[in-house]
């Protein structure tokens, strides 16, 4: 079967190499030869180097796969939610036959968002890359399927294809493409998403779809009293001081509205096991996340003011909100988090702090963890100099002894 | 009457080639704030035109007799003097742009073309020159400021001079599917917009790059 694949691939080289028919293409045609198979170039022989066959697209593909059990437990969330909202459903009596409904449902509405970032991202990728004579960078394989994780699931399609171009352009292609970009790309589209349609991405109506999909399960009455609030919006919305809007493992199995794939702790965790099993994410980087958040929210239980999001329990900071999936697949990005082994600690460690204090002091912003990443995306190569420059005073120190 | 070569230079080379915001990066604060709309950007362009020409004709006048030492000072009461001229003529002919503009009015005698041509053309030149120079670099700083004004408006609000272009129909609050960039009404936006016009200013003058 790969032997066929591979005959393909070598019969169609000369229509897109230099001369061919569709030598315009050759990008494209180099892209989808790589995806399919490691490339047969290694580094040349200068020096000592290591150099394995494994190319970035084959990292990309494996961030790829430890996403998909939260996107596939993302669609069946869109699906239970709505058919709460719509009373189809009732919490706790889950049938075999409702399930598939859900997913079912919940496929349907996320898959427009999964072809259209692709679509926008990779589309615009091609061009710029044809465009420049270069071969096609890979790094939109993963932010193009972390960009609809991170949308809530009412977003209109057009928002995301705007959004999405906005972060490939301005995020990364004008810094000079995949591995240049100072900022996560698909928490630039997110932060973009935010700030220009903020009616859209927070409050009460975006996380849970109440229209139908498609033609499906479109015109359906709500039950009394729907709210589809998520825990982090009623924590920042409430007058109470001691709300608890979930449990902890409600919060942790995820059945519960939020941003599509950002829900389920379970699912996240299963990802983060197997990046961090092949040395992809950096373990570091996601301790010190949990530590510092868990760390400074503990701190606000202790001293904070007599609000409900400062008396929300640490663990709890942790499991709500895209605290995990952020921490798990946008703080660990190895191009833009910090470098040096020391370095991811403090970075790390930074971004659980400014998470928690975003939400506890800033009433506006339910949700800190976009901003806290991006922030220290900022910081990371400051961060990274300052500790090879207290190594490099130390060894200096050494030196002279 | 056919304008000599040095005279062209001075009057149009603002307008693209030696644009003092995009080429020489002067301004960009007010660029950033006064931009929301086109209508204060407007007469923001038109304001800065005028005070950089006089400011220009009169300090030129003046140049052989101030003294080195305090050129600065005398340089600042002109452009104080005329900014004072506008901003009460504003207040008296179009009150409602004269408040949205606010401070900004004011804080023209800080704008960096300002100073920069009083000091850089009309200290070393002659009167007319001076004057064509002040009008270039007004009209270049007014061109750049409209393009950010247009593009931050039409996204931003949808209208246009006030006047509304995408129809209230569209919107998702009548039941329609579009919504205003709300990013476009803050000032990042303008510092990339501004980029995006010194991206494609420098594509095509390939000289400058």
């Amino acid at each position: 079967m790969l032997k066929k694949l591979h005959n393909i691939v070598e019969k169609l080289r000369p229509t897109f190499s230099e001369g061919g028919k569709l030598s315009a293409l050759h990008s494209l045609f180099d892209g989808f030869e790589t995806f399919l198979f490691t490339p047969n170039t290694t580094a040349k022989r200068v020096g000592s180097q290591i150099h394995d066959g494994s190319d970035s697209k084959r990292t990309m593909i494996l961030v790829v796969m430890a996403l998909v059990p939260a996107l596939l437990f993302g669609m069946f969330n869109v699906g239970y939610q709505h058919f709460l909202a719509t009373g189809e459903l009732v919490r706790g009596a889950m049938t075999c036959a409702m399930f598939w409904k859900a997913f079912a449902f919940g496929a349907l509405a996320v898959l427009p968002y999964i072809i259209v970032s692709y679509g926008v991202g990779l589309g615009i990728e091609f061009t710029v890359a044809q465009w420049k004579k270069e071969e096609i960078q890979e790094g939109f394989l993963v932010s193009g399927m972390i960009i609809p994780l991170i949308v809530p699931i009412n977003t209109p399609l057009w928002m995301v294809a705007v959004a999405t171009a906005f972060a490939v352009i301005f995020a990364k292609e004008v810094f000079g493409g995949t591995g240049y970009n100072i900022f996560n790309v698909a928490l630039i589209a997110r932060a973009f998403l935010f700030f220009a349609y903020p009616t859209h991405m927070t409050g009460d109506k975006c996380f849970v779809r109440t229209e139908g999909t498609w033609g499906w399960d479109n015109g359906q009455t709500l039950v009394d009293g729907f709210s589809g609030a998520a825990p982090l919006t009623q924590l920042a919305t409430s007058t109470e001081a001691n709300l608890l809007p979930v449990d902890f493992w409600t919060a942790f199995n995820g059945l519960i509205p939020g941003s599509i794939g950002e829900t389920c702790c379970w699912a996240i965790l299963l990802g983060a096991a197997l990046l961090i099993v092949t040395g992809v994410a950096s373990w570091k980087t996601m301790l010190s996340i949990f530590a510092g958040g868990a760390l400074t929210a503990w701190l606000f239980n202790q001293f904070g003011a007599e609000t409900a999001v400062a008396n929300y329990p640490w663990y709890m900071h942790l499991v709500t909100g895209g605290f995990m999936f952020g921490a798990v697949f946008m703080a660990t990005d190895p191009v833009t988090s910090a470098r040096t082994e020391c370095g991811k600690w403090i970075y790390g460690a930074l971004i659980g702090f400014m998470a928690v204090v975003i939400r506890v002091l800033n009433p506006g912003y339910p949700e800190g963890m976009m901003l806290a990443i991006l922030l220290m995306n900022a910081f990371a190569p400051l961060i990274d100099w300052c500790v090879v420059q207290v190594n490099i005073k130390k060894r200096m120190k050494r030196a002279k002894i | 009457m056919a304008l000599s070569q040095k005279t062209k230079e001075v009057l149009f080379g603002p307008l693209n080639i030696n644009n003092p915001v995009v080429v020489q990066v002067l301004g960009i604060c007010s660029a950033l704030a006064v931009t929301v709309q086109l209508k204060p950007a407007l007469v923001m362009g038109i304001a800065v035109t005028i005070i950089v020409a006089m400011a220009n004709v009169i300090v030129s006048l003046i140049r052989n007799t101030i003294p080195m030492r305090i050129r600065i000072i005398i340089q600042l009461v002109v452009v104080a003097a005329l900014v004072t001229l506008v901003s009460e003529v504003l207040k008296a002919f179009a009150y409602d742009v004269a408040m949205q503009l606010s401070v900004y009015i004011g804080l023209i005698i800080t704008n960096c073309i300002l100073m920069g041509r009083l000091e850089a053309f009309a200290m070393t030149n002659k009167v007319w020159d001076s004057f064509l120079d002040g009008l270039g670099n007004g009209f270049g700083y007014a061109i750049i400021l409209v393009i950010v004004a247009f593009f931050r408006e039409l996204l931003g609000a949808g209208t246009l001079l006030g006047f509304r272009v995408i129809p209230e129909s569209w919107y998702v609050a009548n039941g329609g599917f579009y919504e205003n960039c709300g990013m476009m009404m803050m000032p990042a936006m303008a510092l990339i917009l501004v980029a995006c016009i010194i991206w494609a200013h420098r594509g095509y003058n390939k000289e400058l790059k």
